[in-house]
């Protein structure tokens, strides 16, 4: 129902940018070059991901953004403010692995960010419950990670990152680990919050599926040090579900994405 | 075939005798042990001062037990003690180590030295320069503070590092960080170095009692055996000896059983196989 309007937010523009970085690089401490210089602009609302293979500076940019680090040169923007390192409440971050604290409930898990910034409890209490439903993962308060399946798991970090109710949710190969069922489920469940919730999403990958799949906008990112290859709008109508999923169209989108990102593997393999 | 059936018939057969096995082998060797000790003395008419009879041992335990029992509890106490001092010593200094780099480069060679030199030629100079009851402390905590610090060294530095990114995102402050991801994290980690230092802070109390020998006014365990060796009552030797290895024992299984509760819930090392 949100998505029509989105999307003509996003046509018109209206909407301003959520994230800007501007010749953005990050050269680490051992001397390698791991970003840049990369240009990125992110609509609010907008579902993009980073397409690349592994180590190709896609986490090092997301981290940039969440300020878990700072450009070597360059500029990182978010809602037109240069990113402070010391932390930014309106970005929620899923990180490949789960990332639970194994000691703690799940409850506990989802209430960290709340406590760190010392949030009402009774207030806190409301979030939480929201941000485990929204999940799907209300009767497991109680439980502990260690109890929990993969996909679970994953879906206790996601709650996470959305009880703060951010503007911005970063996410870095989130699904990566999971089996295919349960990844194309956790897909379309994100879809449907992205939907719902009209939160700006940046998902980085190594999936041409997944980001097809998922996405407005694929950019393509080349090997180390990593800068924008190619950039992809993927005009599919929304709401998409699984019968997107088998589509031609769908499929179309994949092959022009796999075909663009083939020059770049070959040229690794040669390296 | 073979391939299929390796790992299902390993652990069945493995699995279900031993359990008993481990428990009744020990208790096996104990109890033909002490019959052919007490078989070995009864044959060869072995004076009860070349090697008591287990029989013999067990009723001057008997017999004694007011003089063990009070010795046993002022071993147990400079133990208690000891082991209080090394537990917030090491880690009070690991964490203090943790939050500033220099002065665990300051420091944490010294805590290196004061655990390599061993404790019983410390022990004599601590005699002369304090109280006995103090010096049989600080005999305690020096064995047994640094398994405490080095663990928990390492557990405060074990943390996840995404984890620690995530506090750092959320704008945690250092105690935050400190309180509810460095401390949990290191909870397994300080659990060991405390299990280990039981067991060595008895040692140290001991080593310190031996050292304050004849000297003192002690009258732990420890000094209970010098003195029973210097008046040739082996048989109270040995009971004072049993007595020793039985608080070692029980000091080190009530640490385990409570790192086990504390840590059933999440930790690896408590959960069963099944899970």
């Amino acid at each position: 129902m949100t998505a029509p309007d989105a999307s003509s937010d996003l046509e018109t523009g209206m909407t301003g940018l959520a994230v800007r970085l501007r010749r953005a690089t990050k050269i680490y401490d051992t001397g390698v070059a791991a970003l840049g210089p990369f240009d990125l602009d992110v609509r609010r609302g907008e579902f993009i991901s980073l397409l690349g293979p592994s180590g190709c500076g896609k986490s090092t940019a997301l981290r940039l953004i969440a300020g878990l680090g700072a450009p070597t040169s360059g500029t990182v923007e978010v809602w037109h403010r240069p990113v402070d390192v010391r932390g930014t409440h309106s970005i929620g971050f899923v990180f490949q692995e789960p990332t639970l604290m194994p000691w703690a409930s799940v409850w506990e898990n989802v209430r960290l960010p709340l406590k760190l910034s010392r949030m009402p409890a009774a207030q806190a209490d409301t979030r939480i419950g929201e941000a485990l439903a929204q999940v799907g993962l209300s009767d497991f308060s109680e439980s502990y990670p260690r109890e929990l399946s993969g996909g679970m798991k994953m879906r206790v970090s996601l709650a996470r990152a959305l009880v703060t109710d951010p503007d911005i949710l970063l996410m870095d190969e989130p699904f990566a680990a999971l089996d295919e069922t349960t990844r194309f489920r956790l897909n379309n469940d994100l879809l449907a919050l992205w939907r719902n919730l009209r939160k700006t999403v940046i998902f980085v990958t190594h999936s041409v599926f997944e980001s097809v799949y998922l996405s407005q906008r694929v950019i393509m990112m080349t090997a180390r040090p990593g800068r924008i290859g190619a950039e992809f709008r993927i005009d599919a109508p929304e709401p998409r579900g699984e019968e997107f999923r088998t589509s031609a169209e769908y499929a179309g989108f994949c092959r022009t994405v796999s075909q663009a990102l083939a020059p770049s593997y070959q040229v690794q393999a040669g390296a | 075939m073979s391939l299929e059936k390796a790992p299902s018939a390993s652990p069945a057969s493995s699995g279900q005798a031993p359990r008993i096995l481990r428990i009744v082998l020990p208790i096996a060797v104990l109890a033909g042990g002490i019959a052919l000790w007490e078989y070995a003395i009864w044959r060869y008419q072995i004076q009860p001062y070349v090697l008591p009879a287990p029989s013999l041992i067990f009723r001057t335990l008997v017999t004694d037990w007011r003089v063990l029992f009070d010795s046993l509890i002022t071993t147990l106490i400079t133990t208690l003690e000891g082991f209080a001092a090394a537990a917030i010593g090491g880690i009070g200094l690991a964490l203090l180590f943790n939050q500033s780099k220099l002065l665990e480069y300051s420091l944490f060679p010294y805590a290196v030295i004061l655990q390599v030199t061993p404790v019983i030629a410390i022990a004599p100079l601590l005699l002369i320069y304090l109280p006995q009851t103090t010096a049989v402390v600080v005999c305690a905590w020096i064995v047994a503070f640094f398994p405490v610090l080095s663990n928990t060294t390492l557990g405060l530095n074990s943390v996840d590092r995404n984890l620690a990114g995530l506090f750092q995102l959320y704008g945690a402050s250092r105690l935050q960080t400190l309180r509810y991801l460095k401390l949990p994290a290191a909870l397994p980690f300080i659990l060991g170095g405390l299990r280990i230092a039981g067991g060595l802070s008895l040692i140290g109390a001991v080593v310190a009692e031996i050292a304050a020998g004849s000297a003192g006014a002690g009258s732990g365990l420890a000094y209970r055996i010098a003195e029973s060796g210097y008046r040739l009552n082996i048989p109270r030797m040995f009971a004072a000896l049993l007595l020793l290895s039985v608080a070692g024992i029980v000091i080190y299984g009530l640490l385990a059983l409570i790192s086990h509760l504390v840590l059933r819930r999440w930790h690896e090392s408590a959960l069963g196989k099944e899970s």
